[in-house]
């Protein structure tokens, strides 16, 4: 094995071409470890020092038909010379497994025209002869239509070394990506030793030799070797997706309760925390449906104990009375949405931002809530802090909401270090004055002194009707106005230490794109490039969408269009029954448009994939005219 | 032997709390409406304890029953229709310290919570759970409910109710990991006294349904029994509750039951032709669900910060040499 390592170690003299990145897609059939490769060649390219970011493909079933065009699962990863902040376009070479998942990927128009391919070619040899047929039609098909297709005899060659090649064949694959992008063998190989490691040092060394094997075939019989400059890190870099990122700062905010029902795609966060949350005293409790999840909540944060939610859109809506009831209590609460694609059961393993009229706006009555996204990883972890620190500080609601392109994909950021003021300070449970108040409401603020259970006459009911300063039954109407005035008042304090979002760009020109949530890569991607052409375009990324700070109205009327981009439903004006009289707007679209009286245009759209640059960026020229 | 920590207090001459310490607001139920003679026999009981008031958390649903926790002088939680169950659960779940009680109906329990009512009953938090069932949706003025006997002529079912009543006590003997199960009527007031005490005793999630009188709109619906004390079936045990003589003289249907007994409580629920009233089932070996799931230590911010690393090892790339 040894001498195997050090062979491969040594850089081989094939000329290599230097590019500033590349996208690459693994697909398989369901249970082919795809994603583990795809995942695998993330970990090792960022540790090496290159930009990527992830995005995993999933089919909506557990195990699809074998073969079958909607059944790719596998990974895309974007790998540059720098910093990246999304999927990218239109990816540049695809790993198949075999020919039915690359055709699933093609008609998506997810593949560049003359991309790379390398496809596993033992269909051609299939004894069903129509899977040979089939694979040398599409092979044909393909070298047809231009793409630089290679056939690679995946099985043939792990089966020299495992008698299973479904087991086997993804680190084979990865190997040929490590030759191909010219990664250092030596860091694949401690990869698979991360990977693997507790199962042992046969199973190590035989996925060692699967990569090498992988490595070897690439260096024999392709032609095919790029080399994307890497800048290696100096500091240490966390490689995480979003929801695991989630469940750290979970971990991270001092939160000691999550109540939470299963749901795509926010389970995996609750997954992680499930394994990990005990060693900070925390506790996961899967309640039996997503009301009781939000009850336990509710009652945890009552008792001294603030907890998360976390869902997904179905799961938010069925919480929604008892956010009306924590906020009408003001019990700190932070209920985390991973949205998806909606509405009901809708697209559950696909992106959309289509949730936040509900987040903000959601439950009966006058609700106030607190709303904010999470952009990137990064900010996934922090966020989650962020929240706990606003629900406590105002005994509020606070609506954290990721999605499933931040869910599943991977983006290295520093390493966090921990700060004791992420954890908020411990409630203070002497005993209070006789005349204690339950909601001593501030005259000026509305906030009050929460006291939790155990606190010496501190007793009193508290409520979902309407409640006086005792949290005695309101029956007058008077009364009732008064605590919705102070409710309301809480979001008006918290908004006056918000700052206004930072301009990305000039701080005027011909248009400034807004938008919120995970397509901030993509957009700042797009304007980016736009920039580069010379148009005086901007962007402006919103963090916290409830309150809005004070100033983006001016911000918006230094440029002469205003566009918000989302990936959520907006009428486009090119149908024909669309007019500026009933044309719904995309969901951040409706709140400017409201807040801030100016005729802003929006673009939206709803799709299998996250937005890519290349999109907002047509929409940005086709809207420039 | 170890000795309670109230009765501890009590022995050191610690002050005393007196019923009064147990009131709270004025009750607003109509008159002669059952849920005052169990405010009364709940507050009694708090009492009979010693239970610090800034140490009782009443939670409770929607509904005449969940007026509850206002009349109590304690900690409340007037929460949702149907969701009291998961909200208690909540309270107790890192508050071991809290004596937890639930006020539901049997609308709120039964229907709109039912479920709730199911898993709670598995998860077994050290709870007491009152169900006032009086068989009528009485706060929105007289639906049927779910236990109203067919034939019950309400504001929804003006020709009356055509569902045979649901029964709770069956239904909760068929639920998982169950630990107390008990019935009692409010107009016995020893009885309803006794129960709630043995409830309250018992560390578990103790469901007792009480048979609970509306005189507004199901007035007739006790009166049978009340009349006919030869129509109950009296369950007494050493180890449940015990029939006074003057009790004992009024109500002649009485037999032991040993509460330990699932088999035997699933026959006299099923098949007695009598109000069977007293402790129904009650195992004190079921393990609960806050003990499970407790933490195994006090946790310092220090310890969040070296369990948050740890993790972040898992992972962090480093930089390379």
């Amino acid at each position: 094995m040894s001498v195997a390592r050090k062979k491969y170690a040594t850089p081989v003299s094939k000329p290599a071409r230097e590019i500033d990145e590349h996208i690459v897609e693994i697909l398989s059939d369901s249970g082919e470890g795809a994603q583990k490769c795809g995942q695998s060649f993330g970990a090792i390219s960022a540790r090496l020092g290159y930009g990527i970011w992830t995005v995993e493909i999933i089919p909506a079933e557990i195990q699809p038909p074998a073969r079958s065009v909607d059944g790719a699962s596998g990974n895309r990863i974007r790998l540059a010379n720098r910093r990246i902040t999304n999927g990218g376009d239109k990816a540049d070479l695809a790993v198949a497994f075999n020919e039915q998942v690359l055709l699933g990927r093609l008609r998506a128009n997810e593949l560049k025209p003359e991309s790379i391919i390398l496809l596993e070619d033992k269909w051609r040899h299939s004894d069903d002869p129509a899977i040979a047929e089939s694979y040398v039609a599409v092979h044909a098909d393909l070298l047809e239509r231009g793409f630089a297709v290679h056939e690679v005899p995946m099985e043939t060659e792990c089966l020299k070394i495992v008698s299973d090649p479904r087991k086997g064949k993804n680190m084979f694959v990865l190997g040929l990506l490590s030759s191909i992008y010219s990664l250092d063998v030596e860091a694949a190989h401690d990869q698979i030793r991360f990977i693997f490691g507790k199962k042992g040092e046969l199973v190590i060394a035989a996925n060692q030799k699967l990569l090498d094997a992988g490595y070897q075939w690439a260096e024999d019989n392709l032609d095919i070797k790029f080399k994307i400059q890497a800048t290696p890190p100096v500091e240490p870099n966390i490689v995480v997706n979003g929801n695991t990122a989630l469940a750290l700062g979970v971990m991270a905010s001092g939160m000691e309760v999550c109540a939470m029902y299963p749901i795509t795609p926010a389970t995996s966060a609750s997954h992680y925390l499930s394994d990990v949350f005990e060693k900070v005293g925390g506790v996961v409790h899967q309640a039996e449906d997503e009301i009781a999840a939000a009850a336990f909540a509710v009652g945890s944060s009552y008792a001294g104990k603030c907890a998360v939610t976390i869902t997904s859109g179905p799961g938010y809506s069925l919480k929604q009375e008892v956010l009306g009831l924590a906020v009408m209590a003001e019990i700190p609460l932070v209920v985390i949405d991973v949205q998806r694609g909606g509405p009901s059961t809708g697209q559950p393993t696909k992106p959309e931002q289509g949730d936040l009229l509900t987040a903000c706006f959601g439950s009966h009555g006058d609700a106030p809530k607190v709303v904010m996204a999470a952009s990137d990883i990064e900010d996934c972890f922090y966020s989650v802090i962020t929240a706990r620190r606003i629900a406590e500080a105002f005994n509020t609601v606070v609506v954290l909401l990721s999605d499933s392109n931040l869910a599943t994909a991977q983006q290295p950021f520093p390493r966090p270090e921990f700060c004791e003021e992420w954890l908020a300070p411990p409630i203070d449970q002497s005993p209070v004055d006789e005349d204690y108040l339950p909601y001593d409401w501030n005259a000026r603020t509305g906030q009050r002194r929460r006291v939790i259970p155990g606190q010496p006459n501190g007793m009193h009911t508290l409520t979902g009707l309407a409640h006086d300063r005792r949290s005695g039954v309101a029956y007058n109407l008077q009364t009732n106005k008064e605590g919705i005035r102070y409710r309301s008042l809480k979001l008006a304090a918290l908004q006056k230490t918000i700052k206004a979002p930072t301009v990305l760009g000039d701080d005027e020109g011909e248009m400034l794109v807004i938008g919120w949530g995970s397509t901030r890569g993509s957009i700042e991607e797009a304007v980016q490039r736009v920039r580069a052409d010379g148009h005086r375009v901007s962007s402006m990324h919103i963090k916290i969408l409830q309150p809005l700070a004070s100033g983006i109205r001016e911000i918006m009327q230094r440029f002469d269009k205003v566009l918000v981009v989302e990936n959520n439903w907006a009428d486009s004006m090119d149908d024909e029954l669309i007019d500026e009289d009933n044309r719904r707007y995309s969901n951040l679209g409706w709140i400017l448009r409201a807040r801030c009286l100016v005729d802003i245009d929006c673009w939206g759209e709803v799709g299998e994939q996250p937005i890519k640059p290349g999109t907002v960026e047509r929409v940005i020229r086709e809207r420039l005219g | 032997m170890t000795v309670r920590a109230t009765e501890f207090l009590r022995r050191a001459g610690a002050p005393q709390h007196s019923l009064e310490d147990y009131a709270g607001c004025l009750p607003r139920w109509c008159t002669g409406c059952g849920d005052n003679a169990i405010l009364a026999a709940v507050q009694k009981v708090c009492r009979e304890e010693q239970l610090p008031p800034e140490k009782i958390v009443f939670v409770s649903g929607i509904g005449c029953s969940s007026r509850f926790p206002h009349y109590m002088g304690s900690y409340g939680f007037h929460g949702l229709h149907g969701r009291a169950l998961p909200i208690a659960e909540g309270i107790k779940m890192r508050r071991p310290d809290l004596h937890v009680f639930v006020n539901t109906g049997d609308g709120d329990c039964c229907s709109i919570g039912a479920a709730h009512w199911v898993h709670a009953t598995r998860y077994n938090m050290n709870m007491t759970v009152m169900m006032h069932d009086n068989n009528i949706y009485g706060l929105t003025k007289n639906q049927a409910s779910p236990t109203s006997p067919r034939g019950t002529r309400s504001n929804t079912t003006p020709r009356g109710s055509l569902l045979e009543a649901f029964d709770p006590l069956q239904a909760t003997l068929g639920f998982s990991n169950l630990s107390f199960v008990a019935q009692v009527p409010d107009w016995i007031p020893d009885l309803l006294f006794q129960v709630i005490h043995e409830a309250h005793k018992h560390r578990g999630f103790s469901f007792i349904r009480i048979l609970q009188r509306c005189p507004e709109f199901q007035a007739n619906r006790w009166e049978p029994c009340m009349q006919d004390p030869s129509s109950v079936l009296i369950l007494t045990h050493e180890n449940g509750v015990q029939l006074s003589p003057v009790l004992a003289r009024a109500y002649k249907n009485h037999q032991e039951h040993d509460p330990a007994d699932l088999v035997e409580a699933r026959r006299i629920v099923g098949t007695s032709e009598q109000l069977p009233v007293g402790i129904i089932y009650r195992n004190p070996n079921v393990p609960c669900y806050e003990d499970m799931r407790k933490p195994d230590r006090l946790y310092t911010p220090e310890d969040v910060k070296n369990g948050l690393n740890a993790e972040l090892d898992k992972f962090t790339i480093w930089p390379r040499d």
